[in-house]
């Protein structure tokens, strides 16, 4: 299942359209990280707003690319999780600590554009 | 309580990537049919997920089976992960947060037994694994 | 598919083959007498003032479908479509203030009805009338503990949907400033209250799209390690969200109980009291370059 990515100036924008198997899951890390690396990107978004579950292989997987993205000098906001997700999330104990998540693409917009310094904490 | 009636049940072979979307996807389906809460479904969901991913992970194929479950105060649903692997060598270790012998990030079990109301593991290295999760609509 | 249990002890009782065939003919029978057996056991229904709160011809039409499942039941040996039917059912009658008791006791009377016309027709036949008692009443049973779970436990949903309507008029959340909500806890917290209020708060936070919650605790009767821990669950989820949390009304005993449970009450933006916390708000809000996310705690 391909996420779609888009490029919107300095950022990109991947929306995740129906349930990731794990394969998927990964080769979306992969995808970004290279477009990242290919178009000196500043941010990404990535809105999982279609994923009804969260688990322990998603959230590492988010980490990844939070982590790796900024080694390529761009900062990663995750959108759209569901107040369900995040509750089970939060129950289960993966609070994504040091990756910033925001409300919606516009928030997640607003939060990169803001051009804030990025300290090792975000 | 004893468990007055119960229907069958379902079960879903794990062998790929794809099934533990399946099992997940069926897990929520029957948890909203028996009338949980989507947000308790969704914890349901969550677990079968990390359940699921460990029988890959560990035993290269299992099973997910599903029981619903009932008693006078209300009812439940079972979740039941089998497989026939090498079983897990040390429990303890397995149950902390953070510990994983793959390299991922070590929070599947610890963490399905945060979110379900019973939880427990028969494992007997050779003979496989059977995890048992149990959420009431209490 | 459920089964409906029988016993099956081969020395002194019949074989499942055996048992199989002695419930045909019980269904065939019972079908067959469908009409006066339906007519005795709402004479006797009458009699009992049961489903007083239901006209005579409800009654009868209720009790001719429930008169058929049961046998429908006792047929096929398996409970699904009973207990299909049990859930509709109670979703009809619990509104027109059926009770529990009530249903039990129609079931029940069922049974006894239909007891007695299999011992009147087999009374002569001695040992066959053991069998097909032996045959009739584990099924009986099973149909009866399924009409009467299926009742209370729709009983007990309809309970639980009011009072959790209870709950959500008791404590709003609310928007006072634009992205700003504030969610004050009065009273007692159960765990289900407790889950109840993080739901509402997520989903208030999501329809206002708001970015900073308020969480005054002032109120709360009882602070004990589940509610604090669930007030720190709280605060995560509502992070994943991209809301902050501050969390005012902290007395000192609170704070130490915190800090006892091993709460990193760094993690957490706590202010003394609600309107502290709402300047504290709007302060955050009114920035044009967000703060990083240590937070400031007063």
């Amino acid at each position: 299942m391909e996420v779609p990515i888009l490029k919107q100036g300095a950022f990109l924008i991947a929306t995740v359209q129906s349930a990731l198997t794990d394969a998927d899951l990964t080769g979306l890390r992969d995808a970004i990280v290279e477009r990242v690396g290919r178009h000196r990107s500043r941010g990404v978004i990535l809105d999982v707003t279609a994923l009804d579950v969260m688990d322990s292989f998603a959230t590492g997987t988010l980490r990844d690319i939070a982590h790796m993205t900024r080694l390529r000098g761009a900062q990663t906001v995750i959108v759209g999780i569901q107040p369900d997700v995040a509750y089970a999330m939060a129950h289960m104990g993966l609070t994504m600590e040091g990756i910033t998540a925001a409300l919606d693409l516009e928030e997640g917009l607003a939060h990169l554009s803001q051009g804030r310094p990025m300290s090792p904490h975000e | 309580m004893t468990e007055l009636l119960t229907t069958g049940e379902t079960r879903v072979r794990i062998d790929s990537d794809r099934a533990i979307v399946d099992a997940r996807q069926r897990g929520r389906a029957i948890a909203l049919k028996l009338g949980f809460s989507p947000g308790s479904a969704t914890l349901v969901a969550t677990s079968i997920s990390e359940l699921a991913r460990n029988i890959l992970l560990y035993a290269g194929e299992g099973e997910i089976g599903l029981q619903p479950l009932e008693r006078l105060e209300g009812f439940g649903l079972a979740i039941h992960a089998r497989d026939q692997g090498p079983g897990i060598a040390d429990l303890d270790r397995a149950l902390e947060d953070g510990y994983s012998t793959s390299g991922r990030l070590g929070l599947g079990l610890p963490g399905v037994r945060r979110l379900m109301d019973e939880f427990e593991i028969n494992t007997n290295g050779g003979a496989g694994t059977t995890v048992r999760a149990v959420k009431w609509n209490r | 598919m459920a089964m409906i249990q029988t016993d099956a002890q081969p020395q002194t009782k019949p074989t499942q083959e055996k048992t199989a065939k002695l419930l045909r003919e019980l269904v065939a029978h019972l079908r067959q007498n469908r009409t006066q057996l339906r007519e005795e056991w709402l004479r006797r229904i009458f009699q009992a003032q049961l489903l007083t709160a239901m006209t005579r011809e409800e009654t009868f039409a209720e009790a001719t479908s429930v008169y058929d499942s049961y046998v429908e039941a006792l047929e096929t040996r398996t409970l699904e479509a009973l207990q299909a039917y049990a859930q509709k059912l109670s979703e009809r009658i619990i509104p027109r203030g059926v009770e529990t008791n009530e249903v039990v006791g129609i079931v029940l009377l069922l049974r006894d009805v239909l007891a007695r016309s299999l011992f009147a027709k087999y009374q002569t036949e001695g040992h066959l009338l053991n069998d097909v008692l032996d045959a009739y009443e584990p099924a009986a049973n099973s149909i009866a503990i399924t009409v009467a779970v299926g009742f209370v436990r729709e009983r007990e949903r309809v309970i639980r949907e009011q009072q959790e309507a209870i709950r959500e008029l008791s404590t709003p959340v609310l928007q006072v400033r634009e992205r700003l909500l504030i969610l004050p806890i009065i009273g007692l917290i159960d765990p289900q209250r407790a889950r109840q209020l993080t739901e509402q708060l997520l989903r208030g936070i999501r329809a206002n799209r708001a970015k900073l919650v308020v969480i005054d605790i002032t109120g709360v009767a009882a602070m004990d390690a589940s509610v604090a821990n669930h007030l720190v669950l709280t605060v995560e989820s509502a992070r994943l969200l991209g809301a902050k949390v501050i969390v005012t009304g902290l007395s000192p005993e609170i704070a130490q109980t915190l800090v006892n449970i091993g709460v990193d009450l760094g993690k957490m933006n706590t202010v003394g009291d609600l309107q502290g916390g709402i300047e504290e708000a709007e302060r955050l809000l009114g920035y044009t370059v967000v703060l990083s996310s240590e937070g400031a705690q007063a």
